[in-house]
Formats: structure tokens, sequence, C-alpha cells
């Protein structure tokens, strides 16, 4: 019915080495053509993925960028320590912006409610980074999206151009020719920068596996309290807890992304290893963030609505 | 149906891929595509078509698809053309706004498929889609025949030094799958092609509406019989050669960023200084043609000073050759003064010959603002970003006739030729000799915008 897992992975290696050189050749440019670049991690699979693409593009020397992780503080405990382990593993300096000061702050209204159904911080997240954007005098910001996520995002340029408000406008994108990257900035631009754009989420689960990349334990099956909603599985922890009607079961479960808890469902599998949740993906039947992404289904334009107000 | 798609791999593809001095056939499965035509021809229908039958469609995608073919259309049959339906600010206004990417594996080869817009105001978005594109798919209505825009996607993507161009004559279904309307397309687009110096093209029918020979065969009349010479786009997009399109042959090697720890100024902690770092000095880049051997003698250009290639390094271990597009550190065995901009090149390598302080150049214009004789821009090539004047403007291409006129300016979407004088000399090669060091973009410096895409004559 699909792509044949086995032709998937004998395909992959040289691909995927066009894919890395092509990575490594956006991350070197960002870092001579910009002033104070930064790298978004956020201890999920794509940002795994860009940092060990880092280190391809800068070692032995150091990052020539801090590591910023924009934090909603609803975050499943293994990816934290993943994140603050990883950093330090690899000596480099990790920046950790907290959408609660944003909040504390009364920059902007928390929009999770314990009482509320679907609510989240993951608005907030926009503003958050903004902030850190300003405080840190950040010029561009490597992130670890994808063309094949979704269809605003297949329109997205590699360098993406971003107003003082950290806005997208999809009419006006500078033309991208060739490898060659027009990094200069307007007065309060900033630049985001996706190297790997032109990866699908099958390349990114076999780049994991050909680099024998470590990854957060809930990538792979465990067993854990969820509750069913809207046809997702969300973890039960402090900040989602079961409503009326609702039962909570103890599934075994993976995470195809990692996100904020509150909005990010988990898949029924037992894969267990890195080629088992491979095989599985390069079976699965339904986009990455049809699957788990509550942000992504409130409307056919969600995604773009969101990047038109500064989210990644 | 009468055939399944093929989903098997070739055993002799990647071999075949592989180049005759043994070189890794980096890209041997993956297909940079870019398509053009316009939304008549049938275009988002037929990528639609492609990514439906190759079953790269999810259950949640097809479901959005369905929806709203049902609210556009009423209950029936699916519209796949909506499976590319992009932004909801191109929806309202009917239109498509920009290159999009789309993604698909089939056996052994993956694809990058390029989408651009097909009308007249967008060679702009062609020109960017066809700039990487390893190969083009110029759709042709069957019943409209050869037309202007077929004339000039085709030379748009030769202007491009796209070697590979395959016509897909849409809508067979039309006209009856009659063969002398294919014959005549076939013999007018080979015509064309071969006289723009296209060195591989192949004219496939196909009906991307009822799914005939796209991915699945279908069935089809019996002068387009069913053995190797008669492919189904896709297995003509899955089987053809294009690993040896790239530049083996003169090497060039634009140094992107120097790896120091060890230097003063670099912000290492502790660890990045560690004495076994302090001597080193790695030139990080990608190549850009020929082929690069620990050993060989070298030139870096401009200084001219000569080395020897002591390491290609990457962070998986020292290679033993590397090729474009390949991201590597090279080490050098002299302590050699080299910073970004500098080229290396092979030891016997004419510098004078490939160091141009003036050049000509076909340029795509991309701004509002239009381009007059004596305007100065930023130009960035390969590694390099310089000062340039435009001297000239020596033509405009009337996109209608395709024949050269005398012109003053160029304006947005209007293809021409350049006179432009530089700052600072750069080490490059003519466009068609390779892709990479004969391309360039033009930066306005007051908007930061790229004003424009050139290829060097």
């Amino acid at each position: 019915m699909t792509i044949d897992p086995a032709d998937a992975r004998s395909a992959g290696l040289s691909k995927l080495r066009a894919l890395e050189s092509e990575a490594i050749h956006v991350m070197r440019e960002v870092a001579s053509e910009l002033e104070r670049p930064a790298l978004l991690f956020s201890g999920g699979k794509d940002s795994i993925v860009l940092l060990r693409l880092a280190e391809k593009a800068f070692r032995p020397g150091r990052f020539p960028f801090p590591l910023v992780h924009v934090d909603t503080g609803h975050n499943f405990d293994e990816v934290v320590e993943y994140r603050d382990r990883r950093a330090a593993e690899l000596g480099e300096r990790l920046i950790v912006a907290k959408v609660q000061d944003t909040i504390d702050q009364g920059r902007v209204q928390d929009g999770y409610d314990p009482s509320k159904q679907g609510s989240s911080r993951n608005q907030q997240q926009t503003q958050t980074l903004l902030d850190a954007i300003e405080e840190h005098e950040f010029d561009a910001c490597f992130g670890g999206a994808r063309r094949d996520e979704e269809r605003a995002r297949a329109k997205e340029r590699i360098f993406s151009f971003r107003d003082d408000f950290g806005g997208w406008d999809p009419k006006n994108q500078r033309p991208e020719l060739w490898n060659l990257y027009n990094g200069r900035l307007r007065k309060g631009e900033n630049v985001r920068v996706f190297p790997i754009s032109n990866w699908t989420e099958l390349d990114v689960w076999q780049y994991i596996e050909e680099e024998r990349l470590e990854l957060p334990s809930i990538y792979f099956a465990h067993e854990r309290e969820v509750v069913r909603r809207n046809g997702m599985l969300y973890a039960v922890s402090p900040f989602l807890q079961p409503q009326d009607g609702e039962t909570v079961e103890t599934l075994s479960v993976r995470y195809r992304t990692v996100g904020d808890l509150t909005i990010t469902g988990a898949v029924e599998s037992t894969a267990s290893t890195l080629q088992d949740v491979v095989t599985e993906i390069a079976a699965t039947r339904i986009t990455e963030r049809g699957e788990t992404r509550a942000d992504d289904r409130v409307s056919e334009a969600a995604m773009e609505d969101r990047k038109a107000q500064g989210y990644f | 149906m009468s055939a399944a798609p093929d989903h098997a791999p070739s055993a002799s593809l990647l071999a075949e891929a592989g180049d005759p001095a043994g070189m890794p056939a980096l890209r041997a499965d993956l297909l940079r595509v870019a398509t053009a035509g316009s939304v008549d021809d049938g275009k988002s229908t037929l990528i639609g078509r492609l990514l439906y039958d190759s079953k790269q469609v999810l259950a949640d995608q097809l479901e959005q698809v369905e929806q709203a073919s049902v609210r556009r259309h009423g209950a029936g049959a699916v519209d796949l053309s909506l499976l590319t339906d992009g932004l909801r600010a191109e929806r309202e206004q009917g239109i498509t706004i920009d290159v999009a990417y789309r993604y698909f594996t089939t056996g052994d080869r993956s694809f990058i498929l390029a989408d651009t817009p097909g009308h007249v105001q967008y060679t702009r978005n062609m020109v960017t889609g066809a700039s990487t594109a390893d190969l083009v798919i110029v759709l042709v209505d069957a019943r409209q025949g050869v037309i202007e825009q077929t004339r000039r996607h085709t030379f748009i993507a030769s202007l491009l030094g796209v070697r590979h161009v395959t016509f897909a004559v849409n809508k067979m279904d039309l006209v009856d799958w009659d063969e002398d309307v294919f014959r005549a397309i076939e013999t007018e687009t080979t015509r064309i092609s071969t006289q723009l110096g296209i060195p591989d093209i192949h004219v496939i029918p196909i009906s991307a509406l009822q799914g005939q020979n796209v991915v699945d065969r279908g069935e089809l009349p019996a002068w387009y019989p069913e053995d190797d010479d008669h492919p189904t786009l896709l297995r003509h997009l899955q089987t053809v050669e294009v690993s040896t399109d790239r530049n083996l042959t003169d090497l060039r090697f634009p140094v992107q960023w120097v790896i120091r720890p060890g230097a003063a100024g670099d912000t290492s902690g502790g660890r990045w200084d560690a004495d076994d770092l302090h001597d080193y000095r790695g030139y990080a880049g990608q190549v850009a043609g020929g082929v690069l051997r620990p050993g060989d003698e070298v030139q870096v250009l401009p200084s001219g000073v000569r080395s020897r290639v002591r390491r290609i390094e990457t962070l998986d271990g020292d290679l033993d050759v590397a090729t474009a597009p390949q991201s590597v550190t090279v080490h050098l065995e002299d302590d050699v003064d080299v910073s970004r901009g500098d080229v290396i090149v092979g030891a016997d390598e004419d510098a004078e010959a490939i160091t141009f302080r003036e050049l000509e150049a076909d340029v795509c214009w991309m701004s509002d603002r239009a381009l007059r004789p004596g305007a100065r821009y930023l130009l960035k090539h390969t590694t390099t970003t310089t000062v340039a004047k435009v001297d000239a403007v020596l033509d405009r291409l009337d996109l209608h006739t395709l024949e050269r006129e005398d012109a003053d300016g160029l304006e947005l979407n209007d293809i021409g030729r350049v006179r432009i004088r530089l700052k600072r000399p750069l080490v490059a090669d003519p466009y068609l000799r390779d892709r990479a060091t004969g391309a360039f973009i033009l930066i306005d410096e007051g908007t930061n915008d790229t004003v424009a895409g050139g290829m060097i004559r």
C-alpha cells in the first residue's frame, strides 16, 4: 500500500547525505552573514537533528550561536532532562526563555485554563520568543520546520524574513535561487532559517537512525496514563486532568512530535526501538501534525494565521 | 487500471548512477524537478495525480481534499488539484502566489518537486524553481498543441541550464488519444528543444484527470506500447540519469567558513581550545565543481598561493575524495592565509582565465523597480559578495517571440543580457559549464531585496 520500509531505508543514505550537505551549507551561510544567530532547541526530534548538523558544520570549533528553548512550562520531564543533558554534553550555552515569565510580567494573558479543554500556552509562546529575540538581539533563529509538514510551510523560504512583530508575509518573500541566500536584514527585521526545509518526516527518522542519535524516551513505546479527547490521546499530568465522563486508561504509547504536553497527542504503539519506530512511520497513513497536534486542527488555515502573527 | 504502480526498485539504478571514475553517486536517488504550466494545462491535477497514485497522500490530507471537493463541486469525484491548494490568501484570490515544494518517494528515488505558477507575470517563479532543478516538466495541453507559453517555458529551462526537459502532453483523453495530435506536438517540442541545445528531452502523452500514463499506465492505444521506450511519466522520472550532470572536471571549492578553535576572536569555552586544536585551521565549504582529493596540488585564488590538500575532513571521518555538492572541511599542507570568499582550484588552472573583473550575463529581473544602466547593486556569487555596477543593458528578450531586442532597461519578469563591472574580481565560470560557479544574485543595497538572478555567459 505504501512505501516499503525496507526499500525506503536502503535508498536513504545518499539522499540523506545530499540533504545533509545542503543543511550544513545553510548553517555556515548564516554563521557567516548574520551577526547574532541562535538555534531553537526544544528537545524534539527535528531540533535534535539540527544540533547534529551544527556539529557537522562547526566542529571542532564551538557553535557560533547559543541554543534557545521557548519553554511553556508544560513540559514532559523526560524532554527537559534530555534538553539540559544534551546542551551540557555539547558544551554549548542554553538559554531558556519562559512563557511563565512573560505572563508574570503581564505582557500576555495565560491561554491555559485547567478547566478549559484544549486550552494551551501555544499562542503565548510567540510573545516569549519575540521577547527573547529582542533581549538577546538575535538576528537569525534556526528552526527545525519542514516544508512537508503543512501547506503554509510548503511555500516558505529557507530564509524566512520577519518584520518587527515577527510576522510572515507570504506574498512578499524574497526569491531564493540556487544555493545563494540573501541574509541582509532591514532595520527591525530578523530571519528564521530552516536548514531542513527539504527533509520529510521519514528523512528525519532515517537520519536519526543513521546517525544513532539519542532521543528523549517519550519517542518510544512506554506505558502512560492517558485520556481520549477528540480522537486523540493526551497524557494525564498536573496540567491536564480528566474531565467529567473521561476515563483514565493506561496504554502503551509513543510520541511522534514533542511539544507542549497539553496539546500534543500520543499514538498507541509498541515500537520500542528506533527501527520499529521508523517502520511504523513509513507505514503510517496520517500526517504528523494531523495525528498529534491539536493546534493545527483548529481551522484549515491555522498554521498560516499563526505564522502571520510571528509563530515559527 | 491495468497495471499496478511500479514501486519495485531497479537493482541496476544505483549501480548505473555511479560515475565512471567511481565517484559516490551522492544524488543518485534524489531528483529535483520543477513543473511549468498553467492551471489550465491541468498542472495541479497532474501533481495531485503523481502524489495520489504513488500513495503519498495520507488519510487526513485526503479527507481534507474530499471535504473541499464536496464544498466546491458537490458530491462526486475527488478533485485532486485541491491537494496542492495552497494558502488561504491564494484561494481567496484564485491565484498561485509562489513556488511551492512537494516531496514524494517511490522505490529507490525521492523527488523534490518545485511547483511553479506558469502565467507570464510569474517568470521569476519559474526561474527560481528551475534554478535548482535537474529536470523540468513542461505541460502541454493536447488540444492546444505547442503554444507561446510552451516555448517560453522550454526556453527558461534551457537558460537555467536544465539538461533534462520532459514534455507531458496532457488531456490526451480529450483528443481521443489521437496519435497524429501527439506526433505533431512531439515533432514541434523536439525541434524547439534541439534548437535550444537541451541535451535530453522526452515527450510523454498523459491524462492527469483520468490517471492515464502518469503513475499507472491504464488503457493506452497500440501506438504507445508497454515497453521501455514508452514509459509512464513516473517511470521516466525514476530512471532519468542525472549523476553525470555535475561538473567533475574543474575543481572549485569556495571557502565558506574558517574553523579555528584556538584563534583569538573565537568565543570558544575551555574545551574548544585544547592544545591539540591550537594549530587547527580548517576551511569549510561546499564543493562547487570538480574532484577534490588529499594530496592534490591546489592554488588559492585570488592570492594565487599554492599548497597541497592535506586532509578532507568531516565529522564522520576523513574522505578520500569529495565532489559537488558535498560540504566538507579542507586542510592544506601549508599555513597560508585563507578566508571566506577565497576559492581553492587546481594548481594547473589558468587563474587569469577564470578571474572576472567584468562579466556578461543573462539576468531575470525580479523587482518592481526597473533596472537602468549605471545602477549599482551588491552581487552575491558563491561565498563572495561584492559591489557591482550594471554598465549596460545589451538586450531584452521578447518573451512572446523569444527574439532579443534592444533595450534601455529591464522591468519585473524581464530577461535580458547585461554587462556588469565588479569592484572585487570573482573566480567564476560560464554558467553552462558549472551552475554553482556561474550563478549570482543581485541585491538592492537600499531595500536589501533580491532583485535579479544572473547567469554568467
